[in-house]
């Protein structure tokens, strides 16, 4: 089981991101992270979805977006791509607990951006192999809440998605 | 010029051609049918129950290569349609359906009649959209065609509010741009026309894309270029005449033992417009173990889906092959290609002792007037028609290939009727024709030239058939008895109502059916014990096939 990473410019419309759930849960495909928001242009949206299984599967499941009407460009994310993800999280701590907490904060460079008599919120940014570490060590102190709002990606250099041509001009 | 939506509607639909529709009233619809009356152009076919529209709309696509349309009211008209949108979207057919919707002030409401049938239908359209807003009508509207009718084919919905049908905007015409088949550079092509050049025993393969990209004139150039024999999916019959000397008949489940053994002898698979379904490639993985395959497909995620292709082309059939065929080298006398012949008359010569069901439908293709047009339900019959009805053309047979819709043919035949303004055989079992039968007061109402095979064994032949071979004959809901008298059920609609019960009467009761051109029904009284072969059992290999019955 390998894991990919693909990213697609979808119409910025109401229920594209149904079409393409739908879509993933037709085909019996596991959609492991999946983050969506709009671009610069504002009819589009750009999706990150990261999906676990084999080559076969990642070429069915990019074909099979690539027919969509409303999915206008889609590619593999290279290994080397940026890979990025924020994590927020609300850990248990009293003054004792504090400093400690905000020692490993500092190890990882998180942000402390809310504090109460018993609880801290951070917040991260990295690669989702870093916001593993991080609350690998925040565990132990007792996780009130926690949420990630899953990888986007973006290629290094001049390499850009606007440049790979839709499958239905194709055709 | 302002109008209101329903109007736009109709004057949307006039763009792109729409001569026939098919569907049936309601109240969110109102509208667009006040406008149709007041339109007057538009010849509107009602049928009695939606799904039969859909069905009709999907034949009328079959036998002319345009768009059909049919139009159903909200909630359960759209509901109802659902059945023949998903037949259309398995066997890749440009239908576009209609559907009104509660104003947008109900919307989300749960509202009288109120159904999400874009979300309902949004795994067997090929798109599908919601009209909210008057002023995006028409250009969703010449979307959707141009969508339905455009790469790989298929359903295409559009649901309209209440709203935007009773407001009115500017309308513009436009005249609809042909869809165009992008031409096949010889760089697509790669190794492909090196691989079939280099191969002694090509076998070519036609599927349903064979039809959708009216290649026939390709594909029988390529057969007599190559020497090489020809078979079809149940979907790509009629796209290479059964008469040629190089045809050896339908391929897969129920296909001729001569493809069968083609398949296995064959070194190179061409396959064109084919998907490899699993009642063609019942073993995806042994399908073709060591031989070169090469295929030609306008859908990409088809390629390597189901069956690892060696080689492939991305593009329209037809295309491809006015690419290909100059670049392939002539073989004549070709030894794989005598040897299919051989096989082929061997098997022919073995078929005598078919059953009365087989020999009903084999005479019917004698008999019935020129140029007529085939529909089938689902079932033994259907197979039985795919077997002994010798599809001559493209177009002439519709049939529920990928979705294997019992209750198809009566909507289909229906709509073939309209679109080819032929003749049309229509095959059907006792147990399919029971699904749609209401849809005979629409053939009548419209005096069609259809002709009903009622393949009548009092039993849903199929399902028993495997009951057979994997139930050890316990025959669990598939003994039905009806005691419908079908002479009479036809004649209380006003149609025609004939019998056969044996052999002698094959030949007189057809030509007196076939001499009418208003509905006929022929009440086939056929044994519940006839069978459809050869077989090759599920997930099974090609040298496993079954000739004569085997039960467990």
């Amino acid at each position: 089981m390998n894991q990919y990473t693909i990213s697609a410019l979808v119409s910025n419309k109401s229920g594209v991101l149904t079409r393409v759930a739908s879509l993933f849960a037709r085909r019996g495909y596991n959609i492991e992270a999946l983050s969506v928001c709009k671009t610069e242009d504002p009819t589009l949206s750009r999706m990150t979805i990261v999906l676990n299984g084999d080559d076969y599967i990642l070429a069915q499941m990019m074909k099979q977006m690539d027919k969509l009407i409303d999915v206008k460009k889609i590619k593999r994310m290279e290994d080397d791509a940026v890979y990025r993800e924020l994590l927020l999280v609300k850990i248990r701590t009293d003054a004792a607990k504090r400093s400690e907490i905000f020692e490993i904060s500092q190890i990882f460079r998180a942000k402390v951006v809310d504090v109460s008599p018993e609880t801290t919120v951070l917040e991260l940014t990295g690669k989702p192999s870093k916001l593993d570490g991080f609350v690998a060590m925040l565990l132990p102190y007792g996780i009130i809440e926690l949420a990630r709002t899953g990888v986007t990606a973006i290629s290094r250099g001049t390499e850009c998605i606007k440049d790979v041509t839709d499958y239905k001009e194709k055709i | 010029m302002k109008m209101i939506g329903a109007d736009i509607l109709i004057n949307c639909l006039k763009e792109q051609g729409v001569k026939t529709v098919f569907g049936y009233p309601g109240g969110a619809v109102l509208d667009i049918y006040d406008a149709i009356y007041r339109d007057g152009t538009i010849e509107h076919i009602l049928t009695s129950h939606e799904q039969g529209a859909a069905h009709a709309a999907d034949g009328y696509a079959r036998v002319t290569g345009t768009v059909g349309v049919c139009i159903a009211t909200s909630g359960p008209g759209a509901t109802n349609l659902v059945t023949g949108i998903a037949t259309a979207y398995m066997d890749s057919i440009p239908v576009v359906a209609i559907t009104g919707n509660v104003g947008l002030n109900f919307l989300g409401r749960d509202s009288f009649q109120e159904v999400d049938i874009c979300g309902i239908t949004m795994p067997i359209t090929k798109h599908n959209f919601i009209v909210k807003d008057v002023n995006d009508l028409a250009d969703t509207v010449r979307e959707a065609f141009r969508i339905a009718n455009s790469g790989r084919k298929g359903p295409v919905l559009i649901d309209i509010l209440k709203n935007v049908q009773i407001t009115e905007a500017e309308y513009t015409p436009e005249k609809p741009v042909a869809p165009k088949r992008k031409p096949v550079p010889a760089e697509a092509l790669g190794e492909a026309v090196k691989a079939i050049a280099e191969s002694e025993r090509p076998l070519i393969m036609l599927g349903g894309g064979a039809i959708a990209s009216e290649a026939s004139k390709e594909i029988a150039a390529l057969a007599k270029k190559l020497d090489a024999p020809v078979v079809c999916t149940l979907m790509g019959l009629g796209a290479f005449p059964a008469s040629d000397p190089l045809f050896c008949g339908m391929m897969g489940m129920h296909g001729t033992a001569t493809s069968a053994k083609l398949c296995m002898e064959s070194d190179c698979i061409v396959a064109i417009g084919t998907r490899f379904s699993d009642r063609v490639a019942l073993n995806r993985d042994k399908f073709a173990e060591g031989k070169q395959v090469v295929q030609i497909d306008i859908d990409a995620a088809e390629i390597d889906k189901n069956v690892p292709t060696t080689h492939w082309v991305l593009g329209d059939v037809g295309e491809t092959l006015k690419t290909m065929l100059p670049l392939l080298p002539e073989t004549k006398g070709r030894a794989f290609a005598a040897r299919a012949k051989e096989l082929m008359d061997k098997e022919k010569a073995k078929a005598k002792r078919i059953g009365l069901g087989e020999k009903i439908i084999a005479e019917a293709a004698r008999l019935a007037p020129k140029d007529s047009v085939v529909a089938t339900d689902v079932g033994q019959h259907q197979m039985w028609t795919a077997q002994f009805y010798p599809i001559e053309k493209p177009r002439t047979i519709c049939t529920s290939g990928g979705l294997g819709t019992m209750g198809y043919g009566f909507g289909a035949a229906i709509g073939a009727a309209f679109g080819s303004g032929k003749h049309v055989v229509f095959v059907t079992g006792d147990g399919s024709f029971n699904m749609n039968l209401n849809e005979l007061s629409t053939a009548v109402t419209q005096n069609l030239p259809i002709t009903i095979l009622l393949m009548n064994n009092r039993a849903l032949g199929m399902v028993r058939q495997w009951q057979k071979i994997f139930y050890q004959r316990r025959f669990s809901q598939t003994d039905v008895k009806k005691k419908t008298d079908y002479v009479k059920f036809a004649e209380s609609f006003g149609a025609t109502g004939l019998c056969i019960t044996k052999e002698e009467e094959i030949e007189p009761v057809l030509k007196k059916a076939f001499s009418l051109s208003s509905p006929v029904l022929v009440d086939c009284r056929i044994s519940s014990d006839e069978n459809v072969l050869p077989m090759i059992k599920p997930g099974q290999t090609y040298d496993k096939i079954m000739t004569e019955m085997e039960e467990k």
